[in-house]
């Protein structure tokens, strides 16, 4: 069938060895005697952008939140660039799916708050917080509240908040899934630009399956939940830069959709049984 | 309808509330006695507010409040907050402010009055227990809906817990302790006014206290009229404090931008 489609990547590229940036190691998350995930083996190479799909209610942000150290996994271990996770980690970029700006601050003090908080001087926070907002096209933008940016407006802010810092690790918590469909082209594509312009390690949860093989170097998928884990991951090798309408008319991209969708169809069908 | 009608229609309300008042005095039919005319209070107002020792009442009266108010409010945001954040703490304390809370706070007036004597402390501390309450339940609450997405954000952009309190849980909580410290203006002033009446020997309670002890009724209603005139220049005041600190609210941005 399509299985046997997928392409080992192109020669694979003259790649670099890249060491791994964030590994989870048979990672198991409960909530008293809800068990979210177990044994989760998972690893992201440096400069490599991971997306992981699952049906709803997987516990795939769990994981994200195990890599920020906002929640303890209940078994096994997390590391960023070697080290082991413990409390909340300051170099990773967190792109929230809900609006996390700061409602009392303006664009341009909410882009500056990574810095504020590492004590960065008052003239080059400011000096790269307007680099930044003109970076992600809000220049001008500067002294406005949230709530007078669209929603565009406040995911780009969040966007520029989340990288000034220079995280080693960005993960992303369905990120756009909140904008209409032409915005969300936009914002993937911003992305995409300002992630190639300086590759980190990515950790995006998803659950469009369009999005994840647009984006992502992989796919991994997860189980439907409870007892969620990886069943199958998919290198994607499809050409960069990529613009994001694009490549969804191209046949390797279909190829792509087609396999992983035959893995991730039966987790979906499996989660709304259970829901039932 | 338009403003101008509005206004003109408060206008007629309030000219004909008054004219059939004072109307119905010089006629006879209502009873000087117990509703003095208009004309009367007015002018024990203005003899009031020209004779330079009413301003002792006044100011008085308003040390207490001011007193009472910063205290109170002090009190009650900073227990609010820390209530807020420490689930545990506000569980085991949780009888104890509803026992002290239930309490009407009017027969703590001859209490104080015993522990700080007849003095303005003792005003004070009567408009300290009114106030300390309606601010610490706001603050409590505004801090406890802190967004939660908001706040874990902030931790992973690096916020210290300081730095926590200070961009996040006291900003998120300003639009409920404002609107708190709204409500407790007024309740600042009735501590103070029913110590000065309970026993005091000078402030605008003791003011009306005295008339209403002489049966002068022209003299009570001067003082109520007065004291409804003071509460109404805090409030105002409180709206000004609140515009300028909450500029990030959706509606007065928008009267900015229209």
């Amino acid at each position: 069938m399509a299985l046997a489609m997928v392409k080992p990547v192109a020669a694979a590229t003259v790649e670099q060895p890249r060491n791994a940036m964030v590994s989870i190691d048979s990672v198991t998350m409960s909530f008293g005697t809800f068990v979210a995930v177990e044994n989760v083996d998972l690893t992201v190479a440096d400069g490599e952008f991971l997306a992981i799909v699952g049906p709803t209610g997987c516990g795939k942000s769990t994981i994200l939140n195990a890599i920020a150290g906002l929640l303890k996994p209940s078994g096994g271990r997390v590391s960023i660039d070697g080290n082991p996770v413990s409390g909340i980690q300051n170099d990773i970029g967190y792109l929230f799916q809900q609006d996390a700006l700061l409602p009392w601050k303006t664009a341009i003090e909410n882009v500056e708050l990574g810095l504020l908080f590492k004590g960065v001087a008052t003239a080059e926070r400011r000096e790269r917080s307007m680099m930044w907002l003109a970076k992600v096209g809000l220049k001008g933008f500067e002294q406005r509240y949230p709530h007078q940016l669209s929603g565009g407006q406040r995911k780009r802010v969040q966007m520029a908040q989340a990288l000034i810092t220079g995280p080693k690790v960005i993960l992303m918590d369905e990120p756009f899934s909140a904008l209409d469909i032409h915005t969300r082209h936009l914002m993937q594509n911003e992305l995409l630009r300002l992630w190639q312009e300086e590759r980190r390690a990515v950790v995006m949860i998803t659950h469009d399956l369009e999005e994840a093989i647009a984006l992502g170097d992989r796919v991994a998928v997860l189980a439907a939940g409870p007892r969620s884990r990886v069943i199958d991951s998919f290198d994607v090798d499809l050409a960069r830069p990529r613009d994001v309408a694009e490549i969804k008319l191209d046949p390797r991209f279909m190829d792509l959709y087609r396999n992983i969708w035959a893995s991730l169809r039966g987790e979906v069908e499996k989660s709304y049984e259970r829901r039932d | 309808m338009n403003v101008a009608t509005e206004r003109l229609i408060q206008l007629g309300l309030l000219v004909a509330i008054l004219g059939g008042w004072q109307l119905g005095v010089s006629t006879g039919v209502i009873d000087v006695f117990f509703f003095p005319a208009p004309v009367d209070i007015f002018n024990q107002i203005v003899s009031w507010v020209i004779d330079p020792s009413f301003y002792r009442h006044v100011t008085i009266t308003l040390t207490e409040t001011v007193l009472g108010y910063v205290i109170g409010t002090g009190l009650g945001v900073a227990a609010g907050v820390w209530l807020g954040l420490s689930r545990s703490a506000a569980r085991i304390l949780d009888p104890f402010i509803k026992g002290l809370n239930a309490i009407p706070r009017v027969v703590l007036a001859p209490i104080f009055v015993l522990w700080l004597g007849l003095g303005l402390w003792s005003k004070v501390a009567l408009a300290v227990t009114l106030v300390f309450f309606i601010t610490f339940f706001n603050a409590m609450q505004g801090v406890r809906e802190v967004n939660p997405v908001v706040l874990a954000n902030a931790r992973i952009l690096g916020a210290k817990r300081s730095e926590l309190l200070r961009h996040v849980y006291f900003p998120a909580a300003a639009s409920w302790i404002l609107s708190s410290l709204r409500t407790s203006v007024g309740f600042a002033v009735v501590g103070a006014i029913i110590g000065e009446y309970l026993g005091a020997s000078a402030g605008l309670g003791y003011l009306i206290a005295q008339a209403e002890g002489n049966f002068d009724a022209v003299g009570v209603f001067a003082g109520i009229i007065i004291l409804a005139v003071f509460v109404l220049v805090i409030d105002r005041v409180l709206d000004v404090v609140e515009n300028r600190l909450i500029k990030w609210r959706p509606n007065t941005a928008e009267e900015k931008t229209a």
